[in-house]
């Protein structure tokens, strides 16, 4: 706005965005809070918000219960693992279509759009039975399959969008001073498209860590990632707040952070480039 | 200019990618299809047999299938009602100067990155438990009974959980499309003395209505498939309460065995997301110049 706002109007919004903000992110706050208290103050009426006596020991106990970090390394072998193998198969699709696009790059890209919007349900019978089949029920390979091929489309599109961005003169140039097709990829392309690479990694990163659909059906103990090992705080039985809180809060803390880093790109990613 | 060379490489590079998702797509899809046709349940194997559309029969004329259906509209439409109203007030009120802005921004997107399982629990127990949930504390100190949220009003909390989780997303696109908004509108219409409702109503609103168009669609997507909220919740319970199109095919292919009416349940699922899938490819391809 080119005139100047006034001091007090700031302050009246800087209040309502903040008591807003706060409200949005409390029960996150909460969460964490609560993982520093005994199962005793996690439940207590009136609930104290800081005057407790802060323990480490629901960390500790949930790992010591429960081996905790394995369901950790679960989480990060199949999300890292599935966008990494996305990333190899995804680069030089998004390669071709960005700078030699054909009469049939569109189709293909909007069809490659159209499988992201089949929903799970469509095909669990098969996919499980397959798996079954093959003894991928309940493995993290199993899991790594799945998880590449349904974020490969949003990986091969947020990849296009910032490789369209790249000057095409750029490879022209490059192949005039005689570069091969390798050594165009190689030493021109790629310095220039690491930043979207980078972005495209880390969104793909999150999406998969917080995937609760594949995850839930087709691990149990062996290769449950933290989305099922949570689920199963589900069941009366196993309804400690305060270790609840403590598995929950080293689950999203990582993501989080990275999410914190990946906003903008988060836009683009998620609305296929119909809103920049 | 490509050349022929550089042609058949690009098909070349573009080969595993449309492999895999053809593969991906086109053999579990055709299963599905196939299934729904047979009589088919994995506790009486060798039983199978072809029975033409009476899976689908079954499928559709189930009480719980409407049930499912009316559920899913209403968790479909609630948390984009929520959503899409509370993404605009929020987009209005980031977009306005203010001392911290760019940390308030960190604390509304939050919820988009905490995993599904973890925010229905957290929801679940630590609010809305009749007991020891924090609404119940609250009602106490106000001198009002508790309310037992998932299962006297399953539905709306749910709706409630899954809307916390989606409203960052609206926030941000609708933020995204308000900041392109061109400001010398905005002020040339309040020279000529438009109040902040006719500025809103005429300008601002039109100017996000693509936006809006873009975060229904998709919400909508992922909104059909809403599992693992119902799963750790409710399990779809109290009766079909919250079961949603997705639980109820979950319930009766994985829980009941039965891959024929299991089957013929994804393949509806598969058409209610492609007469959305649509519109949202329409808006998408118009927006992509090749």
């Amino acid at each position: 706005m080119a005139r100047a706002v006034s001091t007090r109007r700031k302050l009246v919004v800087t209040v309502v965005a903040w008591t807003v903000g706060l409200l949005i992110f409390f029960p996150i706050l909460w969460t964490a809070l609560t993982s520093f208290k005994t199962e005793a103050e996690a439940i207590a009426s009136p609930p104290s918000f800081l005057a407790f006596d802060w323990t480490l020991a629901n960390y500790a106990e949930v790992q010591s219960r429960s081996d905790y970090f394995r369901h950790f390394l679960n989480s990060v072998i199949i999300s890292v693992g599935s966008t990494l193998i996305g990333l190899l198969v995804a680069v030089p699709a998004a390669w071709s279509m960005a700078f030699v696009p054909g009469r049939r790059t569109k189709d293909v890209l909007m069809w490659m759009l159209s499988t992201k919007m089949l929903p799970p349900v469509g095909v669990l019978i098969p996919i499980y039975l397959l798996f079954r089949d093959a003894g991928l029920l309940d493995s993290r390979i199993g899991l790594v399959i799945v998880l590449t091929l349904i974020n490969l489309p949003i990986i091969v599109w947020m990849l296009f969008t910032y490789f369209r961005e790249i000057p095409a003169e750029i490879l022209e140039a490059a192949r005039m001073d005689g570069a091969d097709f390798k050594s165009e990829i190689l030493h021109v392309l790629l310095p220039m498209a690491v930043p979207g690479i980078a972005s495209t990694l880390l969104l793909n990163v999150i999406l998969a860590w917080n995937e609760a659909f594949w995850t839930l059906n087709l691990s149990a103990s062996q290769s449950a990632p933290l989305t099922a090992f949570i689920a199963g705080y589900s069941s009366p039985e196993g309804l400690f707040y305060a270790k609840l809180s403590a598995a929950s809060t080293m689950a999203v803390a990582p993501i989080l952070i990275l999410g914190w880093f990946s906003q903008k790109q988060l836009v683009r990613g998620l609305t296929f480039g119909a809103v920049k | 200019m490509a050349t022929a060379h550089s042609r058949a490489a690009a098909r070349l590079t573009m080969a595993p990618a449309v492999v895999l998702l053809l593969g991906w797509m086109l053999i579990p899809l055709s299963m599905t299809l196939y299934f729904s046709f047979q009589r088919y349940n994995l506790l009486m194997p060798g039983d199978e047999a072809w029975i033409g559309f009476l899976n689908y029969e079954y499928f559709l004329t189930d009480p719980a299938f409407f049930a499912a259906l009316w559920n899913t509209l209403l968790l479909v439409g609630g948390v984009l009602v929520i959503t899409i109203a509370g993404g605009t007030a929020l987009a209005l009120l980031l977009d306005q100067p203010f001392w911290g802005r760019g940390v308030v921004r960190l604390l509304v997107i939050a919820p988009f990155f905490v995993m599904p399982t973890v925010s229905a629990l957290v929801w679940k127990n630590m609010f809305m438990n009749p007991v020891n949930g924090l609404f119940a504390s609250l009602a106490k100190g106000l001198g009002l009974p508790p309310v037992d949220f998932l299962a006297q009003i399953p539905l709306a909390s749910i709706i409630v959980i899954v809307a916390w989780q989606w409203l960052p997303f609206a926030t941000l696109i609708l933020l995204t499309a308000l900041q392109s908004l061109d400001s010398e509108r905005l002020e040339a219409a309040e020279m000529d003395g438009a109040g902040p409702l006719d500025r809103f109503i005429h300008i601002i609103l039109p100017h996000l209505a693509r936006a809006m168009t873009v975060v229904t669609l998709i919400q909508t997507i992922f909104l059909l498939s809403v599992f693992a909220e119902i799963l750790v919740t409710t399990n779809g319970g109290p009766g079909t309460a919250t079961t949603n199109i997705t639980f109820l095919v979950y319930a009766q292919s994985l829980l009941q065995f039965d891959v024929g009416g299991g089957s013929a349940g994804g393949i509806v699922a598969v058409i209610l997301a492609n007469l959305v899938a649509i519109f949202l490819m329409r808006m998408i391809g118009r927006n992509l110049d090749i």
